[in-house]
């Protein structure tokens, strides 16, 4: 097992997970469990971090953290706390000999030391057991109110030096509730929470419909529907001072925004015309430029990763199915391809982060389920198994597409591995969940 | 029920005629051609059904004091349009009852009406919300060749937002396929 790290990890480099809680904590909002794992998950051991002079404790336990963290990926396998063989430190008091006789793969050990009233410091390193070398050592200020970040931090170290693939738990889900309120009417929530379900927060509350939650690549705004005034209206936020705008109202449909990968545009469906079409809109100068025209109904924009590409839901062939046009300076320079053949609707593409990859809603047979598509040799894989998945949306890292879907007659949440292998499902304690958009990487690594 | 039948046996002809060339295919429909001419001379072809629709007015009124949109017993009083799957095809079982709001709005001109496009929950959300508009056009459309004209009618989307049945079956689909015609004024 120690010999293959390599083929391991190269066999499950599409497997990586990223997200989410497998117990029901104080203040999780979202409850995430592994469906189906992957098996041989990495053994790894995470030793209780020691307290050096910390007078005030922490709010929240950061090994806890980093546990289910690394578990909830679907990679790792964290030993038992009861388990662990020896308590060690630092990397002095750290015999190799002890993990092996248990089979540790890896080892973390780490200590906290408080610097003042709410500052404090933790230093932490990483072994490899088997090599018996250390991996990376690293220490890293910070405040008591920001235990959890910082707890995610180490899990993304940890899991970019053993995966080769950078962690995603320092990020947040964006997602619409639906709740029926006592009057028989429905109350719509735009919430936010960390990957781990940690922390949601409301940012909008309406008693109309919230569609369509798109991340600006900076992480700081969010683009969305809303009805709010009976219509479709396309409203920017900044997700943390609450401050927003409504950026389109024209006649008829304002819908399915997308930022650009640059974060100066947003592409979006507009009927102004008369009919669905897809148009880029420049956040500083309010400029609209036409990027189709049939028609037919086009909509639900998507850009590659490099900006170079628009991938569209169209139905000009009489049914629903993916197109793409290639852009140059926000100016369409190529006929609309065609790019999905398998089932009779295929729609709301988007694309993975490295830009290999389309995910989709894809109907077949009356079902409808995420399915993915290899953009370079234009195959298909079917990823769930259910029959009213919508909305698909990558993980920042690309190792997960977390959707929609529907159990036991309940909007819920759930997320698969690019491969199909590795399923976990998210639930909110009451109402519907839908539309879940995954923030991109923040800057904080 | 019977007049049901005969006003919808009657009017069938005519919507039919006026009707099908621009809501038959799907690309037509959308775009909407503002055109007065013809939807003057939709609204007169018409005379002969406004006669019948407001024939059952007039009977069902005996029994039932009140507006003839609020009864029952009138064509008027159904004011949802369903459709098939994936789908802005006006079925002609709805034929009668669009003629008869093109009808009441054609003599009735101070009325105005929002239309409004539904979906079920299957596929995609910001496609349905276009199918939904692609919906109330086709009602629109129909509304116009038949006497409403265009100031009376207003159309919005919800897609599968706003759901009349909670479900999720072919049962609970059938009836969020749809247009609601809702009158904003008399």
């Amino acid at each position: 097992m120690q010999f293959s790290h390599k083929t391991f990890f190269s066999r499950f480099y599409l497997v990586l997970v990223a997200l989410f809680i497998s117990t029901t904590p104080a203040h999780a909002a979202l409850t995430i469990q592994i469906t189906t794992g992957v098996d041989g998950a990495q053994p790894i051991a995470v030793v209780p971090f020691a307290q050096d002079q910390v007078k005030t404790a922490l709010p929240y336990d950061l090994v806890s953290i980093i546990n289910n963290d690394l578990a909830r990926s679907g990679r790792f396998a964290p030993m038992p706390e009861k388990d662990l063989v020896a308590r060690p430190h630092d990397g002095g008091t750290v015999r190799f000999g002890d993990w092996r006789l248990v089979s540790m793969d890896y080892l973390l050990v780490g200590r906290v030391r408080q610097l003042g009233a709410t500052n404090y410091e933790v230093q932490f390193q990483l072994f490899d057991v088997f090599k018996g070398e250390q991996i990376t050592g690293i220490s890293y200020p910070f405040v008591a109110g920001d235990t959890r970040r910082m707890a995610h931090r180490i899990s993304d170290i940890v899991y970019e030096k053993i995966t080769g693939q950078r962690g995603a738990f320092n990020t947040r889900i964006a997602y619409v509730t639906a709740l029926a309120a006592a009057t028989g009417k429905r109350q719509y929530h735009l919430n936010i929470a960390d990957s781990d379900g940690f922390n949601e927060q409301t940012i909008l509350d309406s008693s109309q419909p919230l569609m369509s939650p798109s991340w600006s690549p900076d992480g700081q705004q969010l683009a969305y529907v809303s009805f709010e005034e009976k219509r479709p209206q396309i409203f920017v936020q900044q997700v943390f001072s609450g401050q927003r705008q409504r950026v389109t109202d024209f006649k008829g449909l304002n819908s399915a925004p997308v930022w650009s990968p640059d974060g100066k545009s947003l592409a979006m469906t507009l009927s102004k015309s008369g009919n669905p079409e897809i148009y880029l809109f420049e956040l500083a100068t309010k400029q609209l430029t036409q990027l189709t025209k049939h028609p037919a109904i086009d909509t639900e924009p998507t850009w590659s990763p490099d900006g170079s590409k628009l991938v569209f839901t169209s139905d000009r062939g009489g049914k629903p199915q993916l197109y793409m046009v290639k852009l140059s300076r926000n100016r369409v320079v190529s006929r609309p391809q065609r790019l999905t053949f398998e089932g009779e609707y295929n729609a709301r593409g988007v694309f993975s982060p490295d830009g290999k990859h389309i995910a989709m809603v894809h109907g077949n047979r009356g079902r409808f389920q995420i399915a993915v598509l290899e953009v370079e040799s234009n195959t298909l894989q079917v990823l769930t198994d259910s029959r009213l998945d919508e909305s698909p949306s990558f993980a920042p890292n690309g190792s997960m597409i977390i959707y929609a879907t529907n159990r036991n007659n309940r909007g819920v949440l759930a997320a698969v591995s690019v491969d199909g292998r590795v399923h976990q499902r998210l639930e909110v304690q009451q109402g519907d969940v839908r539309e879940p958009a995954w923030s991109p990487l923040t800057n904080a690594q | 029920m019977n007049h049901k039948l005969l006003v919808a046996a009657v009017l069938l002809p005519t919507v039919m005629l006026s009707g099908c060339e621009t809501l038959g295919g799907q690309d037509g429909g959308d775009v909407v051609v503002e055109d007065r001419g013809s939807q003057v001379d939709g609204g007169e072809g018409t005379g002969s059904g406004n006669d019948g629709a407001t024939a059952t007015g007039a009977q069902a009124g005996t029994a039932f004091q009140g507006h003839a949109l609020d009864n029952p017993q009138s064509i008027l009083y159904s004011k949802v349009i369903y459709f098939a799957f994936d789908s802005a095809a006006i079925r002609n079982e709805d034929r009668a009852t669009i003629q008869a709001h093109a009808e009441y709005l054609g003599k009735n001109v101070r009325a105005a009406v929002v239309l409004e496009g539904h979906s079920d929950e299957r596929g995609s959300r910001e496609y349905n919300i276009a199918l939904g508009e692609r919906r109330a056009k086709a009602v629109r459309q129909l509304l116009l060749f038949q006497g409403a004209v265009a100031s009376q009618l207003q159309t919005v989307s919800y897609g599968e937002e706003s759901p009349a049945a909670i479900g999720h079956d072919e049962d609970a689909w059938q009836q969020n396929r749809r247009v609601e015609i809702i009158y904003k004024t008399r």
